[in-house]
C-alpha cells in the first residue's frame, strides 16, 4: 500500500512552498515533491520579490531571508538606438525597514530558504523527483506517480504548483496547449561586480537597490522588455519577448541579450562585470484569458501553473505566493468538512478571481494582445518620443513654442487619425 | 569607444559553459518525425529560438544536444509542427541553476 498524506504539493517554488508551509502550520501532513537537485535549481526570476505576500506568511522575513538589496529606486527607460527617455522614482522611505517596498533576491538561495522554513514546520520535502502523473480514480485525483521505484503516493488533495509548463494540469485536461503568444521567452545573465562599483554606478549605498525596466530598442522594438537589477555583488540583466515574436522575427535570444548588454545607454553600467551564469525560462503572459481550470476533485492548480502572472508589471512570485495561501485555506476548509470535492475546493477559485490577482489580470486582459497586434507602440512611438525629448531638451535657439509645434507635427505625421486611435487604444487597455 | 566589446562571453558556447548541467544518459527530448523537419518546416525555428542552441540542422536531420537544455519549454510550445516529444529529465538531472 502506498503511503498516504493529507496534502501532496508538486513543486517547491513560491506557490508550492507557500501552500505547503501554511498547510503544515495548521497541522496537516504534507509531502512536497521537487524535481530539481534543490528548490530553486530549475527556477529563474529577474529578482524582484514584493514584500506584502510573504510578510503575511512570515512576518519580518527580511531579517532572516537571503535578500540581496531592498529596492529604493525604480527606473523605467524608453530606449531608442542611441538614447533613452527616463522616468523613475526614488524613495528614501523604501530604505527604512519599517517601510520596505520590495527586494531583489536570487532564487537558488531564496527557494531553498523558504522550503527549509516549511520543513521546520513538518513538511516532508523530497528533491530530485519528477511527478510523472496524477493518479485519478473515478474522476478524482487521489495521489501521484513519481519517477522513483514504487513511486506512488496518495493524498486527499494534490496541489499542482509545477510552474509555467504544468504538464500535470495538461494531463488532467485543465488547459489546452499553450500558444506561443501566451509566453515570453526570457534569457538572463548574472554579472559579477564589486558592491562599491554597483553603489557608485547606480548612485546607491550598501543595503539599497535599484531596478531598471527597459522598453523599446531593448527588444529591437519587438513585444517584450529588458531589465537590469542590482544584487549585493552582482547584477541580473535579462531580456524577453513573446515566443511568437521571437519565432516570427527569427531572433536568437542570446544575441538579443548581447544587443542589450552592448546598448550604449546600458553598457556603462555593466562595463567590466564578469558573466557568472546564463539562464533561460518562460514567463506565462497569457493573462486572464489563459487561466486554466483551477480546481477539480482532489486537486488545485496554483502559481505559474495557473498562469497567474501580471506581465505588464512583472508580478509573478507574489501572485504565486498568494495563490498558494488561498490553496491552503481551501484545503483547511475541505479538511474540516471532510470532503475534498471540486465543490468544496471551489472557494479557492473564487478567492483567486476576487483578489488583486483576478482583478489585475482582468484589468490588463487585452494589453499583451494589443501590443502584439499593434507593434507601432514599441517600434514607432518610443523612437518618436526619444526624438521629441531630444528636440525639447536641446538648446538651439528655437523657441519652446516652436519646438512643441514641431513635436506635435512629428506625431501627427503618422496621420492624425491613426495617432489618436493608437492613443485611445493604449488608454483603453491600460486604464 | 567604437567597437570595444566589453563583455567577453558573447557566444552561445561561452554562455553555456557558465551553466551547470547534470546530463542524463538518455535524452528527454525527441524529434517525433525527422522527415517533417526536412520536408515541412522550411524555417526550422527550433534552431534559432532555443536559448541553449540545443537543436542543430546537420546532415539533413535535426541533431538534439539535450545535455545543454534549460528545460524552458519553448520548443514544446514553439515547434510549429508539434514535432517534439518533450518531458522533464529524470529527477535531479538536467540544468542546475546556482546563482540567480
Ligand atoms: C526571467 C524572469 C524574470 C521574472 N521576474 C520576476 C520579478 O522580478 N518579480 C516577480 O514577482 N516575478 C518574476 N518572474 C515570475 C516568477 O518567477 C514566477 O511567477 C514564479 O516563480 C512562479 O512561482 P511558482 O511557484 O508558481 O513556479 P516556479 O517558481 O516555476 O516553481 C515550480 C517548481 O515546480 C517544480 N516542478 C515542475 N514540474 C514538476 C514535476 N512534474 N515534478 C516535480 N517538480 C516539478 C520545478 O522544478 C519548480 O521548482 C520572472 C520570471 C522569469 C522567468
Ligand atoms: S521546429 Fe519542429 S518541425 Fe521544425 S525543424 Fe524544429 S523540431 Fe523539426
Ligand atoms: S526546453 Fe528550451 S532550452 Fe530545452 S531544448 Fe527546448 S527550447 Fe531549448
Amino acid at each position: 500500500m502506498p503511503e498516504k498524506f493529507d496534502v501532496i504539493v508538486v513543486g517547491a517554488g513560491p506557490a508550492g512552498t507557500s501552500c505547503a508551509y501554511q498547510c503544515a502550520k495548521n497541522g496537516l501532513k504534507v509531502l512536497q515533491i521537487e524535481r530539481g537537485e534543490y528548490p530553486g535549481a530549475k527556477n529563474v526570476m529577474g529578482g524582484v520579490l514584493y514584500k506584502q505576500q510573504l510578510e503575511e506568511i512570515i512576518p519580518e522575513f527580511w531579517k532572516e531571508a537571503p535578500i540581496e538589496r531592498p529596492i529604493v529606486e525604480q527606473r523605467m527607460w524608453l530606449l531608442d538606438e542611441e538614447s533613452a527617455m527616463t522616468l523613475g522614482f526614488k524613495g528614501r522611505a523604501w530604505a527604512n525597514e519599517a517601510s520596505y517596498n520590495n527586494f531583489t533576491i536570487l532564487r537558488a538561495k531564496f527557494d531553498q530558504w523558504f522550503a527549509r522554513k516549511a520543513q521546520e514546520l513538518g513538511v516532508t520535502l523530497i528533491n530530485e523527483t519528477v511527478v510523472e502523473e496524477c493518479l485519478v480514480e473515478n474522476g478524482k485525483v487521489i495521489g501521484v506517480r513519481t519517477d522513483r521505484p514504487e513511486g506512488e503516493v496518495l493524498a486527499d488533495v494534490v496541489v499542482l504548483a509545477d510552474g509555467v509548463n504544468s504538464l500535470l494540469a495538461k494531463q488532467l485536461g485543465f488547459h489546452q496547449d499553450i500558444e506561443p503568444a501566451q509566453v515570453a521567452l526570457t534569457v538572463m545573465e548574472v554579472l559579477k561586480l564589486p558592491a562599491e562599483t554597483i553603489n557608485e554606478r547606480f548612485n546607491i549605498e550598501d543595503g539599497q537597490g535599484c531596478t531598471i525596466e527597459m522598453f523599446g530598442d531593448s527588444t529591437k522594438g519587438h513585444l517584450g522588455t529588458a531589465f537590469l537589477y542590482t544584487n549585493k555583488e552582482s547584477l541580473n540583466i535579462g531580456v524577453g519577448a513573446t515566443l511568437s515574436s521571437i519565432v516570427k522575427e527569427k531572433i536568437k535570444p542570446y544575441e538579443l541579450l548581447e544587443y542589450v548588454k552592448n546598448h550604449p545607454i546600458v553598457k556603462p553600467l555593466i562595463q567590466g562585470a564578469e558573466e557568472a551564469e546564463y539562464l533561460a525560462h518562460l514567463i506565462p503572459e497569457g493573462g486572464y484569458h489563459a487561466i486554466p481550470k483551477l480546481v477539480g476533485d482532489g486537486v488545485i492548480v496554483a502559481g505559474d501553473a495557473a498562469q497567474l502572472v501580471n506581465g505588464i508589471h512583472r508580478e509573478g512570485s507574489n501572485m504565486a505566493m498568494k495563490s498558494g495561501s488561498y490553496a491552503a485555506e481551501a484545503i483547511l476548509l475541505a479538511k474540516q468538512k471532510g470532503r475534498f470535492t471540486e465543490e468544496v475546493l471551489a472557494i479557492y477559485r473564487e478567492k483567486v478571481y476576487e483578489s488583486f490577482i483576478g482583478q489585475d489580470l482582468k484589468k490588463y486582459k487585452d494589453a499583451t494582445e494589443t501590443l502584439e497586434n499593434h507593434p507601432q507602440y514599441l517600434k514607432e512611438y518610443i523612437p518618436m518620443m526619444n526624438r521629441a525629448a531630444r528636440a525639447f531638451f536641446t538648446v538651439d535657439g528655437t523657441s519652446k513654442r516652436e519646438k512643441q509645434k514641431g513635436i506635435f507635427n512629428m506625431f501627427m505625421e503618422r496621420g492624425k487619425i491613426r495617432t489618436v486611435q493608437d492613443m485611445y487604444r493604449a488608454w483603453k487597455v491600460m486604464k | 569607444m567604437e567597437g570595444d566589446e566589453i563583455m567577453t562571453k558573447a557566444t552561445i558556447e561561452e554562455k553555456q559553459y557558465l551553466v551547470r548541467f547534470k546530463a542524463d544518459k538518455e535524452s528527454h527530448l525527441k524529434i517525433t518525425d525527422q522527415s517533417i523537419c526536412l520536408e515541412n518546416c522550411p524555417d526550422k525555428p527550433c534552431t534559432y529560438f532555443c536559448p541553449g542552441e540545443v537543436y542543430k540542422f546537420e546532415g539533413n536531420r535535426i541533431q538534439v544536444g539535450y545535455e545543454g537544455c534549460h528545460e524552458c519549454g519553448s520548443c514544446r510550445i514553439g515547434c510549429p509542427q508539434n514535432n517534439i516529444e518533450w518531458k522533464y529529465p529524470k529527477g535531479g538531472h538536467g540544468v542546475i541553476f546556482q546563482l540567480a
